[in-house]
């Protein structure tokens, strides 16, 4: 188990420091000149230089990439901006704050969204699946099965206004959408995040109710499932205690891919309920011609989904002891 | 040796007869592409503390029916007739708690994959003491510890130590002891072994054969040993049933059947195996043809299509009426040739064998 993690852990750098250099390149084919962003409206080229030098830019591309890279770690003086502790992403061109703390500040209102939504979406999407098996064929089952279908149809910017519409403007169910720290007072973020969690859940818990029904459905077919029953093992403890382990298997594993779709899910999910997250952040980025913000979102996002995937793999292992070995 | 009578009338009293008795066995699947006439007024018999091996071609309905003696058959898909008697208990159509009971404790399986047939997600020891405390209500601990001596009983090196491994950290021998071990926690009467050796290789064959034998001696088990192989019903085996398209084709004392086999699908059976003596569990391909779609069965005797004989009976009985076993008591097959016929025919081949 520790050099499966160790394993994990290292791939990730490795991954973490691909998609950075990518990004970096990449920012470097964009024909617009990061300097003369950050130089202002009236900029003699004089000034224009000394930027440029100051922001490290007259540097190899090389070497710049070090420089931001080993910032992470030992901090960074940028003369004219002042120093930069480490761990330092640089200062935005744009704004001027240091990327990292800007990231900090938005982080929590994204992670929210995606972990409250992963919650949603495993709970109920296994929740309505496991049910949708157990009563095969049933009413319930057919509610269940065509009831993902349309879910799995909608988009989030779509029911978002809509939901906010009747449940915030009409009926008055529950306050407008907004950020509050959950450090603050965790009942106030979790009923301002409810309705974000459940528009941004619509569209993948479809999936889960399916698969979990599909998977449950599989296992039952299989033979220590006949087994537990020539045991004398209840329909009920066989189903809850014995099939369920064997379906959470592939649906851990998708969950594991979608956490990039979620996490994109969760920056749509922002923008319609004007949520002040990474999403946002990332776009203004792009529009300035931000790169260190640029770079910094990307690799912070990057990390985010790296790190619960490791967890996921975790959580794996965990319920199949067959992968704890290997 | 013990005899077995395979006579009894259906829904007579239920004196001292049979351990288990299986009357007119109908299993019918309802499927997308028709009815699967699975088994079709299968009869048998197994006396207290023998073993009846039941051997026929893959489809023939082995597993079906003793699925069906564990009511392990979903109920939507499937129906069931006739009766089979515990003693002096009914088991088709008794209720789902009552079938609940019995398995894994009167009455016990075991499966012809261990790999597959347990659960990877849990430890051996988890899952033989899980029976022991369904069944005899007995706590964590005592279900830990009946299950060390278990593994004990069927011959597991370390058994305080394998009872917290996994199926994957054992070899396929020791599976499928664990497997056994599972089944005899509870001292079951009745042990149905379904093909629980053609997964593993030779030598570990002989020894778990001779593991359910030394059990059976000690505990006086009744057993059913479904198998493709006559070498192992001969070696382990008290009386026979062969099977063919769900119904018995055969039956007797494995002196008789495998020393004067009477119907022609038990000549085509012995004569695809070249010793007795040899345990290579290999399904057979015993005579030409296919085994018959269940779905519409030929009509008379399942087994004409196959069978080089069918012109002796004279008349058309081998295509238009479905033979029933005779006689009903001791050995008995279901085919029309005379007694006589037979012997000649066999007399016959053994001479062109010489
Ligand atoms: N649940 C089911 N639904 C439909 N058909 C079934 C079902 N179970 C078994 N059958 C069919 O019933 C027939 C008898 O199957 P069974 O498993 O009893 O054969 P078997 O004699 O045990 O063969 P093998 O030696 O391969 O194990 C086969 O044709 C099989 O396809
Ligand atoms: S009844 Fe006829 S067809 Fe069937 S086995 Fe006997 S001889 Fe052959
Ligand atoms: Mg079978």
């Amino acid at each position: 188990m520790t050099s499966f993690l160790v394993r994990r852990v290292l791939g990730a750098i490795v991954i973490l420091i691909l998609i950075s250099l990518i990004t970096f390149y990449l920012f470097y084919a964009l024909p617009r000149d990061p300097a003369r962003a950050f130089c202002g409206k009236i900029c003699p080229p004089a000034t224009l230089e000394l930027v440029r030098h100051n922001l490290g830019m007259d540097k190899p591309l090389f070497v710049q990439y070090w420089l931001w890279l080993s910032a992470i770690f030992v901090g960074r003086d940028f003369t004219q901006f002042g120093p930069c502790p480490a761990p330092c992403l640089g200062y935005s061109f744009a704004t001027q704050e240091p990327v990292f703390d800007a990231i900090v500040d938005r982080f929590p209102v994204t992670l929210s969204l995606t972990i409250g939504a992963s919650v949603v979406i495993l709970s109920f999407g296994i929740l309505t699946g496991m049910l949708a098996a157990w009563k095969v064929g049933q009413p319930l089952d057919k509610i269940a099965s065509s009831s993902s279908v349309i879910g799995a149809s909608l988009q989030i910017y779509f029911v978002g206004p809509l939901v906010v519409f009747f449940v915030v403007d009409t009926l008055g169910l529950l306050p407008r959408p907004s950020y509050v720290q959950f450090t603050e007072d965790p009942l106030t973020w979790f009923v301002h995040l409810l309705i974000p969690w459940l528009v941004l859940s619509i569209i993948f818990t479809a999936n889960y109710t399916r698969m979990t029904r599909s998977q449950m459905l599989e296992q039952l077919a299989e033979d220590y499932v006949r087994t537990a029953r020539a045991k004398g093992m209840s329909g009920r403890s066989v189903f809850f205690r014995f099939a369920w382990r064997g379906a959470m298997i592939p649906i851990i594993t998708i969950f594991g891919v979608d956490l990039a779709t979620l996490l994109g899910g969760a920056i749509i999910t922002e923008q319609t309920f004007t949520l002040h997250g990474i999403g946002e952040l990332a776009v203004q980025a792009v529009q300035n011609t931000d790169l260190p913000m640029l770079l910094g979102v990307t690799v912070i996002g990057a990390a985010a989904i790296v790190f619960l995937n490791i967890v996921v793999d975790v959580l794996y292992a965990f319920i199949d002891p067959r992968v704890r070995l290997n | 040796m013990t005899t077995v009578s395979w006579s009894s009338e259906p829904g007579t009293s239920r004196g001292p007869g049979p351990f288990l008795s299986v009357r007119d066995l109908s299993v019918r699947f309802s499927t997308e592409d028709g009815v699967v006439r699975a088994v079709d007024g299968l009869s048998f018999d197994v006396e207290k503390g023998t073993t009846l091996g039941i051997v026929g071609e893959s489809g023939s309905g082995k597993s079906v029916t003793n699925l069906t003696v564990l009511g392990l058959h979903d109920p939507a898909h499937t129906e069931i007739d006739g009766e089979i008697w515990l003693e002096d208990q009914e088991l088709v159509g008794a209720s789902g708690s009552t079938l609940e009971k019995l398995r894994g404790n009167r009455v016990a399986m075991i499966f012809q994959d261990p790999l597959t047939s347990l659960s990877p997600f849990h430890t051996i020891g988890r899952q033989i003491g899980e029976v022991y405390r369904r069944h005899r209500g007995a706590n964590r601990k005592e279900a830990r510890e009946r299950a060390i001596e278990m593994l004990e009983r069927v011959g597991i090196p370390q058994p305080a130590t394998r009872v917290d491994h996994y199926p994957h950290e054992f070899s396929g021998g020791m599976r499928q002891r664990a497997m056994i071990a599972m089944a005899l926690v509870c001292d079951p009467d009745l042990l149905i072994a379904d093909e629980p050796t053609t997964a593993l290789d030779v030598t570990v064959q002989a020894q778990i054969l001779d593991l359910l034998k030394d059990l059976q001696q000690q505990f006086g088990t009744t057993i059913i040993l479904i198998t493709h192989d006559l070498g192992v019903v001969a070696s382990t085996a008290d009386n026979v049933l062969v099977m063919y398209a769900g119904r018995a084709a055969e039956q007797g004392t494995v002196r008789e059947v495998l020393s004067k086999p009477r119907h022609p699908y038990t000549w085509g059976l012995l004569s695809s195996m070249p010793r007795l003596t040899s345990s290579v569990d290999v399904p057979l391909v015993p005579v030409r043809g296919t085994p018959p779609s269940l779905l519409s069965p030929p009509a008379g005797c399942a087994f004409h299509p196959r069978c080089d004989f069918s012109q002796l009976v004279g008349s058309d009985l081998c295509f238009t009426q479905r033979p029933d076993i005779s006689p009903e008591s001791g050995h008995g097959d279901a085919c029309y040739l005379t007694l006589q016929q037979k012997r000649d025919i066999r007399t016959g081949d053994t001479k062109e064998q010489a």
